[in-house]
């Protein structure tokens, strides 16, 4: 038999500490957790700020640590950071430490960076070794040298080389969120097929359970019958439905995971109750793929952004949004290419008309807000634009009010314009085929670090 | 006139990934299920959408009475011009086409 607990679907979201207790009295052969998440965009790849806040990451971290310390057993984090770039897995490290050295105890920390070398990426194409997933970007030799980051995302086998070097804690760069609770039980000898399906049931935490309120821990337990999934909190319950639902759940294929490794195929897999709060689920299987891959992740930047919003209530100009907008877009465009040339992306949402899903309709709202995004080369050039369309837009003409000047929107803030620095553009959605262990070890570089009281 | 919530339990939609969107339908029953799977086939999404139908990806669930439907995003996720980041509104469309529907 084997446990482990995972502390939730994203470190620094929280958990109740009584559930991690729980989860300790019952024991388990390691906690794991994933940082990482693709949701927000290509910003936290693309600039490697960090998803949540220090203090945030530091709490969720601190209590896993204390727990995996007094189990005598591995913490396993993927993804630090969220993008996942060299840089956070190094900030982990730096977190991990202070927080050992205040608890008073030492860890040996491994530390699996992913970022791949640009030249290894060139070598790839070259050699047809790129392969795109489903939606990939056109990708050329240019588009593997631009600036910003691109990561190699590690399976099993890194965690598990990781864990072989005598690691208390493995931090990773960008991870596969299953992966993180694949590594032990596969090298335990559990069946791979229920290992990857419970690994990716339990990467969300306790998503999976009926009425959650807020992120929280989940226990799998595998025995030589499948896998056991019980929520932490007691108040908190599995049922087959719960569970078999969280399986669609941001996935585009609801059986089919592929892994570097091969493929998981859960159509066999069978959802059934234990008691009231706990779920038996059998079957899955897993296909080893004839060559091992990584996904790759690349983010670069575009420009940095300025914005500003304004609120339309009146009648006569919401009657006639879509071309009084397009009127006020080419006049901005004139009165921009005037002083700033044409190196810039002007961008107009109209939130409340048709801005969330960019459909054509001729529905007239009864109040909208128009977003506009001015993207330029520096910051400076950025702002300078927003300030100029900001002014052409709030006095942009109606015809129907003819008399005389006009002001056209609302605005809650003094000095509208924001400014939001770089903004970036994921350039990479492919598979690179790597030849054999040695090259995977080169692309996924493990180091360890005794880190805390010394 | 449909009111959705006679027909489904949950319908919602969120990138799979920057480059794919997913929407996922939890029907009543089986019945609902029925009724509702020949609107929501690969032509009929896709149109709603805007995307080619062949890229439009279909999988029923029948033992928990659920539908997912997956396709590439419109513009990939946080790229100039995208106006939901997490994809989480789009599933409106979809909703707008069920309850425009004169079903039973």
């Amino acid at each position: 038999m084997l446990s482990y607990i995972a502390l939730n679907g994203s470190l620094g979201t929280g958990f109740k500490e009584t559930s991690l207790e729980r989860g300790v009295a019952h024991g388990a052969a390691f906690i794991g957790a994933d940082s990482g998440s693709t949701d927000g965009g290509p910003y936290y790849l693309g600039s490697g700020a960090w998803i949540w806040s220090d203090r945030a990451y530091e709490r969720d971290l601190g209590l896993g640590l204390a727990a995996a310390h007094r189990l005598g057993v591995p913490l396993i984090i993927g993804t630090c950071g969220g993008g996942g770039g060299d840089a956070a897995v190094d900030g982990y490290a730096a977190m991990v430490d202070r927080l050992a050295t205040e608890h008073g105890f030492a860890v040996r920390v491994a530390c699996v960076q992913s970022e791949v070398d640009r030249r290894l990426l060139v070598d790839k194409y070259r050699s047809g070794k790129l392969r795109p997933l489903p939606g990939a970007p056109a990708l050329d030799e240019a588009t593997l040298q631009l600036p910003g980051h691109v990561v190699a995302m590690a399976g099993a086998e890194p965690i598990q080389d990781a864990l072989a070097l005598g690691a208390d804690v493995v931090l990773l760069g960008r991870c596969a969120d299953a992966a993180i609770f694949a590594a032990i039980p596969l090298a335990e000898g559990y069946d791979p097929g229920p290992v990857w399906n419970a690994a990716k049931i339990v990467e969300c935490g306790s998503a999976a359970a009926e009425n959650r309120k807020g992120q929280d821990s989940m226990l799998c337990t595998f025995d030589d019958d499948g896998f056991v999934l019980e929520p932490l909190d007691p108040d908190l319950r599995c049922t087959p439905n719960s569970v078999a639902a969280h399986t669609l759940y941001e996935t585009a294929d609801p059986y089919r995971l592929t892994m570097p490794s091969g493929t998981l195929d859960a159509r066999t897999a069978t959802y059934e109750a234990l008691d009231e709060r706990r779920v038996r689920v059998r079957g899955g299987t897993f296909a080893p793929s004839d060559a091992y891959t990584a996904k790759l992740e690349g983010a670069a930047p575009v420009g940095y952004l300025s914005s500003f919003w304004g609120s339309v209530r009146d009648p006569v100009i919401l009657r006639q949004l879509p071309s009084w907008c397009a009127s006020l877009r080419e006049q901005i465009g004139a009165r921009l290419s005037a002083t700033w040339g044409e190196d810039y992306h002007l961008d107009l949402k109209v939130y409340g008309a048709n801005g969330t899903t960019g459909e054509a309709t001729e529905a007239v709202p009864r109040e909208a807000v128009i977003v506009f995004d001015l993207v330029g080369a520096t910051q400076e050039d950025a702002s300078g634009m927003a300030r100029a369309a900001y002014h052409v837009g709030l006095h942009w003409p109606v015809p129907e009010w003819r008399a005389g000047s006009i002001t056209t929107f609302a605005h809650p803030y003094s000095a509208p314009v924001v400014d939001r620095g770089q903004v970036y553009r994921f350039t990479l959605n492919h598979a690179m085929v790597i030849d054999d262990a040695d090259e995977r070890r080169a692309v996924f570089r493990t180091t360890v670090h005794e880190l805390g009281r010394r | 006139m449909t009111d959705v919530s006679r027909y489904c339990t949950l319908v919602r939609s969120k990138d799979a990934g920057p480059f794919m969107l997913t929407l996922d339908f939890f029907f009543v029953d089986a019945a609902a299920r029925e009724a509702l799977v020949p609107f929501l086939s690969p032509e009929r999404i896709g149109e709603l959408y805007g995307v080619d139908a062949a890229s439009v990806e279909v999988y029923e669930l029948r033992d928990i009475n659920a539908l997912k439907i997956s396709f590439p995003r419109r513009v990939v996720s946080g790229d100039l011009g995208d106006t939901d980041i997490t994809g989480g509104q789009q599933y409106a469309l979809v909703v707008e086409m069920i309850e425009g529907l004169d079903l039973p």
